[in-house]
């Protein structure tokens, strides 16, 4: 197959880098696909980088004035999408960058709404990744900022010092998929028992369920169903 | 051809049994464990619509006076040993109601957190179906509940025999894939 | 963990171990105390106590009545919620986050759908009278939430009136819910393209019954609370938040409102249409409970008043479709309600069982498969009773999310206990709990 017959999101040149999973056939697990699918293998990556100009005023005036007031702001990569922001900030970079984000005049991301962690298993060297959800009131923008860090060394500074709200977020993301965040007052599990072992929403732990039996007949539980992919 | 034939007119006759099963019945002081959506169908049926004061039964907070526990929501492993302390905090007799499809059964959720029914810790003596059930079912079941009550109090002796009954019957009890019959 | 059972009977034997609920913190925090000689109290309150909403664990340590330090302990009714979706398809979702706040369950949905909307890039594409019915159900959902939180945070400072009252109000309410969706909780109604069904026969009547007995009964709780003196002692100055605080500790919804910001999600990021609505922010200048007190009676009647705007838009827009076009989102089935309860409709199977066989096909991939949703995330925001409720939706292109994770305001505005409570008196705690709303079932999702 040669380049142009290629659809137009695999012609990018670091697609590859961003393909977090791999799926073949038509069924998430499981055999017995007489569908004929079998062979077909996908390749899933998140859509490609965007770079300045974006499509979106807000978008170009938070890059522009954080690139002014943050030179290494431009060597981040950087996602316009759903008509969304998304800035893929290194870890040692984070707290510089999410101060900078709230201090500065022009930019004034006062609260962090929301972290949640995802697990991509897949993507090795960058498993983890927290997901700040920045809202500006004073300009009315949001912003996202993703963080990665490796399953080996699960460690990302935290921002607890420059966003207080942001307490309970790192330890339910630290509680659900064990990523450590430095420098957290205190970071205890929040929503399972102390004692538990493991966290729950990563991809590698199961759901848990058990296998629902009534008079003969076996349903599995959902995570060992055969399903579609 | 008995002794109420012979005793002055204005006089009857029971059990202590009977007279105690009623007694129960009329005053059930309901613990409400509270957990999640039933909690607020169980608000509800406290409120002027449904109005549980009507058969003298006050929604009630304390374990340590009560004597029936509506058990209403999802029951999650770190609620557990909270829900079983309360239950044992409460004196003797005593009855608990699963309210709703996760407290009988886990319900939709199949997973790592939530106690799939909540009869691996408690004897149950009631299961509302529903989710959440509406507050008419619960007044349907705390009413079945009653009947059970009124027509099966056993005491003295004959306690302790049902327990052992009940123990026996528990222990040879075929599994629930074990059990026959048509699936539903 | 401690060797000593007290609960046992006499003549129980010995267990080898005995578990406590309470934790070794617990004891840690008791033992602590035990030999210091002062006057400190330590209290546990909850998981299971009436004023709690819900099975909150508040660790209080006090000198006589003022409280020193409180802890909050969460996740006690952690669900498994989010994980529980990666195994289902993108509409069965819809079921589960229904579960999370079930004081206002259509809030979820709607949060949920709109994010996975954008993900699919049909928000412009949802028809106009699905955008109606949607804001229609939320801002009576918020009627109803409000009423909750009013009734139950009155309930706490001893009215048990105003509970009544309020829950007499929200089966109105809720019955109107119930024609509609048929649930009178957790709902599952608003679906991704759309809304399950359109309005019941007689659903507009039923509609301006529901308006009139609120326009009537409403201002009871005005009558019986705003110069109410207890009301006044208990509220004011009482839990104290201001502007900074509040933004310190990501505080939203009345709270946020109640410190004089105007921040209205619906105004200032405005969804379903909202910017064409007629409708005030409430805000108050007070920091305190009375003000979140006041902004929910307040927001009731904003509400009413964009639940009359939704009404004059039905009437015009009868017999437009409340489904997406895109037959390969949209649900298939055609639901109505029939004597058995809600169901698809005749025509619909009459049409899939003897008229086409490609509907069936049709039908049974787009119902047990799903639909595919692009790859990548989206996070969406909308004005919760409660302040921001956001969700994040991340597909990896399947038919199945690859993660949602759900921000409810509660989970947030319990952080602020601490802030508000410390200094103050014990009495005050649970107006301060009562103040922020918080519903377990979305606090631990």
């Amino acid at each position: 197959m040669t380049e142009q017959n290629l659809p137009e999101e695999r012609r990018d040149a670091d697609r590859a880098e961003r393909v977090f999973a791999t799926k073949s056939g038509m069924w998430s697990r499981g055999s017995g696909d007489t569908s004929g699918y079998n062979g077909l293998v996908r390749e899933l990556a998140m859509p490609g980088k965007s770079g300045a100009p974006f499509e979106d005023a807000a978008a170009d005036a938070i890059h522009d004035r954080a690139v002014d007031v943050l030179p290494k702001f431009k060597g981040y990569r950087m996602l316009f999408h759903a008509g969304e922001l998304t800035v893929y900030v290194p870890r040692e970079d984070l707290r510089e960058v999410v101060r900078t984000l709230r201090d500065d005049p022009y930019l004034r991301f006062e609260v962090i709404m929301s972290i949640s962690g995802v697990h991509y298993p897949q993507e090795v060297g960058a498993e983890l990744h927290a997901v700040y959800h920045l809202l500006s009131y004073t300009y009315n923008r949001r912003l996202r900022l993703e963080v990665t860090c490796p399953d080996d060394d699960r460690h990302i500074p935290s921002v607890v010092e420059t966003y207080p709200m942001a307490d309970y977020d790192e330890r339910e993301t630290w509680d659900m998929f064990g990523i450590i965040f430095d420098g957290h007052p205190s970071l205890t599990r929040i929503l399972m028992p102390d004692d538990w072992a493991g966290h729950p929403q990563r991809k590698d732990y199961p759901l848990g369920g058990i296998d629902v039996e009534y008079k003969g007949a076996t349903i599995p539980a959902p995570d060992t169903r055969r399903s579609y992919s | 051809m008995g002794i109420e034939d012979k005793i002055p007119q204005g006089i009857m006759l029971t059990s202590v049994e009977a007279i105690a099963g009623w007694m129960r019945k009329t005053s059930f002081w309901p613990a409400t464990m509270g957990l999640a959506c039933c909690a607020i169908e169980m608000m509800a049926f406290g409120t002027p619509r449904f109005d549980a004061g009507r058969w003298g039964q006050e929604v009630f907070r304390s374990p340590r006076q009560s004597d029936l526990l509506i058990v209403s929501g999802r029951v999650t492993q770190k609620m557990a040993p909270v829900l079983r302390q309360i239950y044992d905090q409460m004196p003797n007799p005593k009855w608990v109601i699963a309210m709703g499809a996760c407290a009988s059964s886990g319900g939709m959720f199949n997973n790592y957190s939530v106690l799939q029914g909540v009869d691996h810790i408690l004897p149950v003596d009631m299961y509302i179906p529903g989710c959440p059930p509406r507050p008419d079912q619960l007044i349907d079941g705390i009413f079945k509940l009653r009947a059970q009550v009124q027509y099966g109090t056993k005491m003295g002796a004959n306690r302790v025999a049902e327990i052992e009954e009940l123990e026996q019957a528990a222990l040879a009890a075929p599994a629930k894939i074990e059990q026959k019959g048509l699936l539903r | 963990m401690s060797q000593q059972d007290v609960y046992s009977q006499p003549e129980e034997k010995p267990a080898d171990h005995v578990y406590f609920p309470q934790g070794g913190d617990w004891e840690d925090i008791v033992s602590e105390h035990a030999g210091s000689g002062d006057e400190t109290i330590v209290i546990n309150m909850g998981p299971s106590h009436p004023s709690t909403h819900g099975v909150l664990r508040l660790m209080l340590e006090m000198e006589g009545e003022t409280v020193t330090s409180i802890r909050p302990g969460i996740g006690f009714l952690h669900t498994g919620i989010e994980k529980n979706i990666e195994f289902k398809t993108w509409t069965q979702a819809v079921t589960y986050v229904t579960r999370m706040d079930y004081v206002a369950p259509l809030f979820n949905e709607a949060v949920y759908c709109m994010a996975v909307e954008k993900l699919l890039g049909i928000t412009d594409q949802i028809p106009e009278r699905a955008r109606i019915i949607r804001v229609l159900v939320m801002e009576l959902n918020r009627i109803a939430s409000h009423l909750v939180a009013m009734g139950t945070g009155a309930l706490e400072i001893g009215s048990t009136t105003v509970m009544s009252i309020a829950f007499r109000e929200r089966e109105m309410i809720l019955d109107f819910l119930e024609a509609l969706t048929g649930l009178r909780m957790n709902h599952a109604f608003i679906r991704p393209g759309g809304v399950a069904n359109d309005l019941p026969e007689g659903g507009l009547d039923h509609l301006r019954d529901v308006i009139k007995w609120l326009h009537k009964h409403l201002p009871e709780y005005a009558g019986f609370c705003n110069e109410n003196p207890i009301f006044l002692a208990r509220m004011k100055d009482i839990a104290v938040v201001d502007l900074s605080g509040a933004m310190m500790l990501g505080m939203t919804g009345p709270r946020l409102r109640g410190t004089g910001y105007d921040w209205d999600l619906r105004k200032t990021q405005p969804y379903c249409d909202y910017e064409t609505y007629d409708f005030d922010v409430v805000s108050w200048e007070g920091d305190d409970a009375y003000a979140a007190f006041r902004i929910r009676q307040a927001e009731c009647w904003e509400s009413l008043k964009i639940v009359e705007q939704c009404l004059e838009r039905l009437e015009k827009t009868q017999g437009q479709p409340v489904m997406v076009a895109d037959k390969k989102i949209a649900w298939p089935a055609q639901l109505s309600l029939g004597p058995d309860g809600q169901g698809n409709s005749n025509e619909h199977i009459k049409h899939i069982m003897t008229g086409s066989m490609e509907a069936l096909i049709h039908h049974f991939k787009l119902v047990t498969e799903g639909f595919d949703v692009p790859v990548g995330q989206a996070y969406m925001a909308i004005e919760s009773p409660k302040g921001e409720l956001g969700c994040h939706v991340v597909s990896d292109g399947g038919p199945k999310p690859y993660r949602v994770h759900v921000r409810d305001p509660g989970f947030h505005h319990i952080q602020s206990i601490p802030y508000m409570c410390e200094g103050g008196m014990m009495s005050d705690v649970v107006v301060a709990l009562a103040s922020i709303d918080p519903v377990l079932g979305g606090v631990d999702r």
